[in-house]
């Protein structure tokens, strides 16, 4: 794990939305940063947020992150084969979700829960994914917490790296040829930067300067392996965007103020018709990769309390205190939304678990895969008995 | 099974991953043009530990971290071997092979075609393949079919910690481009289908008795995994293990055989079978249409037209991308193996 280059929290300046790449180069090399650690906010970045709107992030990155332990302990009790978390991650989901507009587009990776989270999505209706029970709106065809949701303008997410990088960027070319006034949101994890599918979207993104925000989160690991193996030679994700010729900037990912200035920064620019921004945001996975891992055989087990840039959700709190929104407040809050997911989870339990109650009928597997069965399928579905 | 060759070394208990792990060791030790590498390959062994304690025994240089590119991880092999090196790749899974199939298909394959035996692509690809797992349909596929359509290409896939062992070092000394699947629900023991018992370990099988030294397994040789008169069944990978359960549940005197290498196949093992039983069961888990089964099914008729007493049975995974919460309604069984058994012997 490196972070270099910490800048300061106001220090990184905030240009016109119409700024050319090469009058910015800089700033992939900075850190935008609006909350200094005693939770006091500075500079061009600080935006207009009322505490209503943060108390309403508070609430997503609370609820992402009692889902997520619910899920892993769901796991560890083997009710579902397999958990994904996103501790430490969870101010970039859960601010741009409330960024994005009703009709933007999200190409997100299976770390951004918070997004879906923030956008509305019933906590129950994503467990009930995990369980993959009979109430599973994915119809059981992905592993936990492979999500879909077209209703929060969230793409089903894919079990391959970075594919649905140029599938954003298409998108928004798509945007742009109707006229459309909306903007894609694609993420891609500082491991899957590494996959050509990264190298096809910054290209055409270059060419037909699209409506598109491609935010790299770098959470310092992929898998087991350190962000600087994908890296490289470079210092920082963000510089990739300069040899494309694209605003490039980088962003503390754990400030809920930076992620939402630059985010609104780069969607007002796409909405302008200035085209792409590439967005570096810097964070730490706190949580394993997945259940299926064990981090302690490669980082020292205290590293997430030494990072640099902190837990999100502590930073949005002490923010909050200086905004008067208290300590026992959001305490409060905390054990509600706690309680809010327990209950949910026993609902989803009660329907069905991996091993236990219903679950969806293996006549979905062969009616998803064509709009109309086709007759080799029909005899294969009847051979299967159903 | 047992190993009748002592420069082979001592026998020891090991699973199909140590197996494999043993087999890079060996290599290395003895060819110092041998690398491994992949996503999470280096200091943390990979993701199933196959390449586990090499970093640290033969130094980064020799087996390390790629960037996640599985484009970047076939290709910067092709370029080793053309620089004299004998590289062991590892894609994470083979449901992520598809970046790199472009290199595989177009370029390791056909290196040595193209260039009239100029330049050679003497690489391996490992990669796991095979359900079981709860992975749906991005861990769990088996595109073996993706591959023998290649020309070029050999194709191979053990079904136990000894054959994985001495198959791995043949592909490795191969000079041909050598795509090496590994049935990841039997790298721990020999999974027979049947998912609410326990898994039966490799240490109280006797295949997962290892040489520790150099032995090989030959490309091209099937192994009968269990003599037979009534019927021939043609499989390879974890199915070699469901399709012994088929035989015990049905009582059907079953010959399987374990292919082992699909491409090039070992047409004798499998003719002399069939005519002496006249019956034909083919069994994979891969997707049914355009599946290797479908090459099986034609080979055999192709050669044993006239011994045959009853159609090729064909068992194989439905149509359909691998599903998550119906993994064991979609995966085939033993009673559906069985069912095939008992068809192919009324006719
Ligand atoms: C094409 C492809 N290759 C490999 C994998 C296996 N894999 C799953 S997640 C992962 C690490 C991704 O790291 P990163 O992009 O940094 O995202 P993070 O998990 O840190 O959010 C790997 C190698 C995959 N899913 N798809
Ligand atoms: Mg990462």
């Amino acid at each position: 794990m490196t972070v270099a280059d910490l800048q300061s929290a106001g220090e990184a300046r905030r240009p016109a939305i119409d700024v050319l790449a090469p009058e910015i180069m800089d700033m992939a090399f900075g850190l935008i940063r609006v909350l200094d650690d005693e939770g006091n906010p500075h500079g061009p970045w600080i935006g207009d947020l009322g505490v209503d709107e943060l108390v309403e992030i508070l609430t997503t990155m609370f609820t992402t992150r009692a889902f997520d332990a619910r899920m892993m302990k769901a796991q560890r009790q083997g009710k579902t084969s397999f958990s994904m978390g996103s501790r430490g991650e969870e101010a970039i989901g859960a601010v741009t979700a409330t960024v994005m507009g009703a009709h933007d587009m999200c190409f997100p990776t299976y770390r951004q829960a918070s997004y879906l989270l923030g956008r509305g999505r019933d906590p129950l209706a994503m467990m009930n994914q995990v369980y993959g029970n009979a109430a599973d709106e994915n119809l059981g065809t992905q592993i936990s917490g492979l999500y879909t949701s077209s209703e929060f303008g969230f793409l089903s997410i894919s079990g391959n790296l970075a594919t649905q990088m140029p599938q954003a960027v298409g998108w928004a070319m798509a945007a742009k040829i109707k006229g459309d006034p909306t903007v894609a949101l694609a993420f891609v994890g500082d491991g899957s930067t590494a996959e050509s599918d990264m190298h096809a979207a910054l290209t055409f993104a270059s060419t037909y300067t699209p409506p598109v925000i491609v935010a790299i989160v770098n959470n310092q690991y992929a898998i087991s392996t350190d962000e600087e193996v994908a890296r490289g030679s470079a210092q920082t994700f963000a510089q990739r965007g300069i040899g494309y010729g694209l605003p490039s900037l980088r962003v503390d990912g754990n400030d809920v103020l930076a992620v939402h200035g630059a985010t609104s920064w780069a969607r007002d620019r796409a909405l302008a018709g200035h085209g792409p921004t590439v967005i570096e945001f810097v964070t730490y996975r706190g949580s394993a990769h997945s259940s299926s891992d064990d981090p302690t055989r490669y980082r020292p087990e205290d590293e997430f309390d030494e990072f640099p840039l902190g837990d999100p959700i502590k930073r949005l709190r002490l923010y909050l205190q200086n905004r008067g929104f208290s300590n026992d407040q959001a305490n409060a809050l905390d054990e509600q939304i706690r309680n809010m997911i327990e209950a949910k989870n026993e609902e989803a339990e009660a329907i069905g678990t991996i091993n236990t109650g219903e679950r969806p009928s293996l006549r979905h597997t062969f009616e998803l895969v064509y709009e109309t069965m086709p007759p080799h399928l029909i005899r294969q579905r009847q051979e299967a008995g159903i | 099974m047992t190993n009748t060759d002592e420069s082979a070394g001592p026998i020891s208990k090991m699973t199909m991953i140590e197996a494999i792990r043993s087999a890079h060791h060996v290599m290395m030790e003895r060819d110092a043009s041998v690398v491994a590498f992949g996503e999470d390959a280096g200091a943390f062994g990979g993701v199933f530990r196959c390449t586990e304690g090499l970093q640290e025994r033969f130094g980064e240089a020799r087996c390390f971290d790629t960037p996640i590119s599985e484009l970047g991880i076939v290709g910067t092999a092709i370029g080793m071997a053309l620089n004299g090196m004998r590289p062991v790749a590892e894609i994470q899974f083979a449901d992520y092979m598809y970046p790199g199939y472009d290199q595989i298909v177009s370029e390791a394959a056909r290196m040595r075609f193209r260039s009239a035996g100029d330049f050679t692509s003497p690489i391996v690809v490992r990669m796991p393949v095979g359900g079981g797992i709860y992975g749906g349909n991005t861990h769990s596929q088996s595109p073996e079919a993706l591959f023998t359509h290649v020309a070029g290409l050999v194709t191979m896939i053990p079904s136990n910690p000894y054959d994985a062992k001495g198959m791995l070092i043949s592909a490795i000394e191969a000079n041909d481009p050598v795509i090496f699947l590994e049935p990841k629900r039997v790298y721990n023991g020999p999974f027979d289908g049947d998912h609410d018992k326990p898994l039966v370990p490799w240490s109280k099988d006797p295949r997962g008795e290892v040489p520790e030294g150099y032995y090989k397994v030959p490309i091209g040789k099937a192994a009968i995994a269990r003599r037979g008169d009534e019927v021939t069944v043609l499989t390879y990978g974890t199915m070699v293990h469901v399709a012994m359960n088929a035989a015990e549940i049905t009582g059907v005197d079953a010959e399987i055989i374990d292919l082992r290498t699909l491409l090039p196949l070992d047409l004798e093992a499998i003719t002399t079978s069939v005519r002496r039983t006249g019956r034909c069961v083919i069994v994979h888990e891969a997707t049914r249409t355009s599946g290797f089964g479908a090459e099986l099914s034609a080979q055999v008729q192709e050669e044993c037209f006239y011994s045959l007493e009853a159609p090729i049975v064909r068992v194989a995974g439905w149509d359909t991308p691998y599903p998550y919460s119906q993994e064991w309604e979609y995966f085939p069984g033993p009673q559906r193996v069985a069912d095939g058994m008992l068809q192919a012997l009324k006719g």
